[in-house]
């Protein structure tokens, strides 16, 4: 099984300009490995960073934006897969890291956990293209193509949580962290 | 109940001239029986509105906040119920992050000009409440010509990056 910062960490390899969206444990994570990028991490409500990815990617065609998702969130607001297929926007990638629990919130089990698919229920939503991971080397063969590919494109990463990084929730929902990140989408390309 | 009049009634064809009076460009929505048939449907087949469709109201609220942070205006368009299920995304989106979500809200089953806070519908009469308690502005719109406030309250909603309801408390026509 991987450790979701080695995970994120070949992701990090692979990152050029794309906009970041991520929530909790990866949006503390991924903060740490790639604090330069433009990284949306204020998403204010547990569920919403798949939502707002789906804005940017709609508001800024001509930027690809990668979605850092944990299994529990995306739970909170399924519906935002059906809504994501049907917008289209081939310049979305949404990962889900999946572990099963929430993490956050004392380690409890996910409902479904081992049972359901979300790459399942991703492609049944209509995403063009889905992937599940499980192991570091395949999905480091397999990020470059899915960087390039029309999306949405959706991503499980089959994950156990790995090293603990600070949860600083006070920097995720203050004015600096949005200001952080509108200040690295103007430093942007094009 | 008296029958409303169509001269009287709020034209689905002046919102969506409102909407682009002031530079929005997406109409986010779950479809609302108020609006559904005056401004849903002429929004759909609008090529100059970009219509997105959500499954759940607060997915709504994050598309509008993102979309405002690319620069671009957008309109929340759904039924009062979408904005109570939505108050927690509301609450740190638009209020705590202090972004501009604009929202159109169809008060389902007020059909009146008086005030929504004193309808004897505890489901029409909290909204206003609500709002109120969260500190976001709104207007009541309920007959012709109330049309022409929504862009100036749209402008206002960017310019000081804050949240605004628009409540519809009449079907319009």
């Amino acid at each position: 099984m991987m450790k979701r910062d080695e995970c994120l960490d070949v992701i990090a390899r692979h990152h050029t300009n794309e906009i970041v969206v991520a929530v909790y444990q990866a949006a503390f994570q991924w903060v740490v490995i790639k604090p330069d990028a433009p990284n949306c991490i204020a998403t204010g409500a547990m569920g919403q960073g798949s939502s707002h990815g789906l804005g940017f990617a709609l508001g800024m065609p001509q930027h690809r934006v990668l979605v850092l998702d944990g299994d529990g969130s995306l739970l909170m607001n399924l519906g935002t897969l059906v809504t994501i297929a049907t917008a289209a926007p081939p310049n979305l990638v949404h990962f889900v890291c999946e572990n099963g629990t929430y993490e956050a919130n004392g380690g409890h089990p996910i409902p479904g956990k081992d049972v359901l698919s979300f790459a399942g229920m991703a492609s049944a939503a209509g995403y063009r293209e889905v992937h599940e991971f499980s192991e570091l080397d395949k999905l480091d063969a397999a990020l470059p193509g899915i960087l390039k590919a029309r999306g949405p494109v959706f991503v499980t990463l089959k994950i156990v949580p790995g090293k603990m990084y600070p949860e600083n929730f006070g920097y995720m929902h203050s004015p600096k962290a949005r200001a952080d990140f509108k200040r690295a989408l103007k430093r942007l390309p094009g | 109940m008296a029958t409303i009049k169509a001269v009287d009634a709020l034209s689905g064809a002046a919102i969506i001239d409102e909407f682009k009076r002031c530079g929005v460009e997406f109409i986010v929505s779950v479809p609302d029986r108020v609006t559904s048939e005056s401004v849903l449907r002429r929004v759909a087949a609008d090529t100059a509105l970009k219509l997105v469709r959500v499954c759940k109201e607060d997915e709504g609220v994050s598309i509008c906040a993102a979309l405002s942070v690319c620069g671009k205006r957008a309109v929340l368009l759904m039924q009062c119920t979408g904005l109570l299920d939505s108050v927690n995304a509301l609450r740190a989106i638009a209020v705590e992050y202090e972004q501009p979500v604009v929202m159109m809200v169809g008060l389902l089953g007020h059909e009146s000009e008086s005030p929504p806070a004193e309808s004897p519908k505890y489901g029409i009469s909290v909204v206003p409440r609500i709002l109120d308690a969260m500190n976001i502005a709104y207007e009541v719109l309920h007959s012709a010509g109330d049309e022409k406030r929504i862009a100036p309250a749209i402008e206002r909603a960017y310019a000081n990056s804050t949240p605004l309801a628009i409540l519809i408390g009449r079907s319009p026509v």
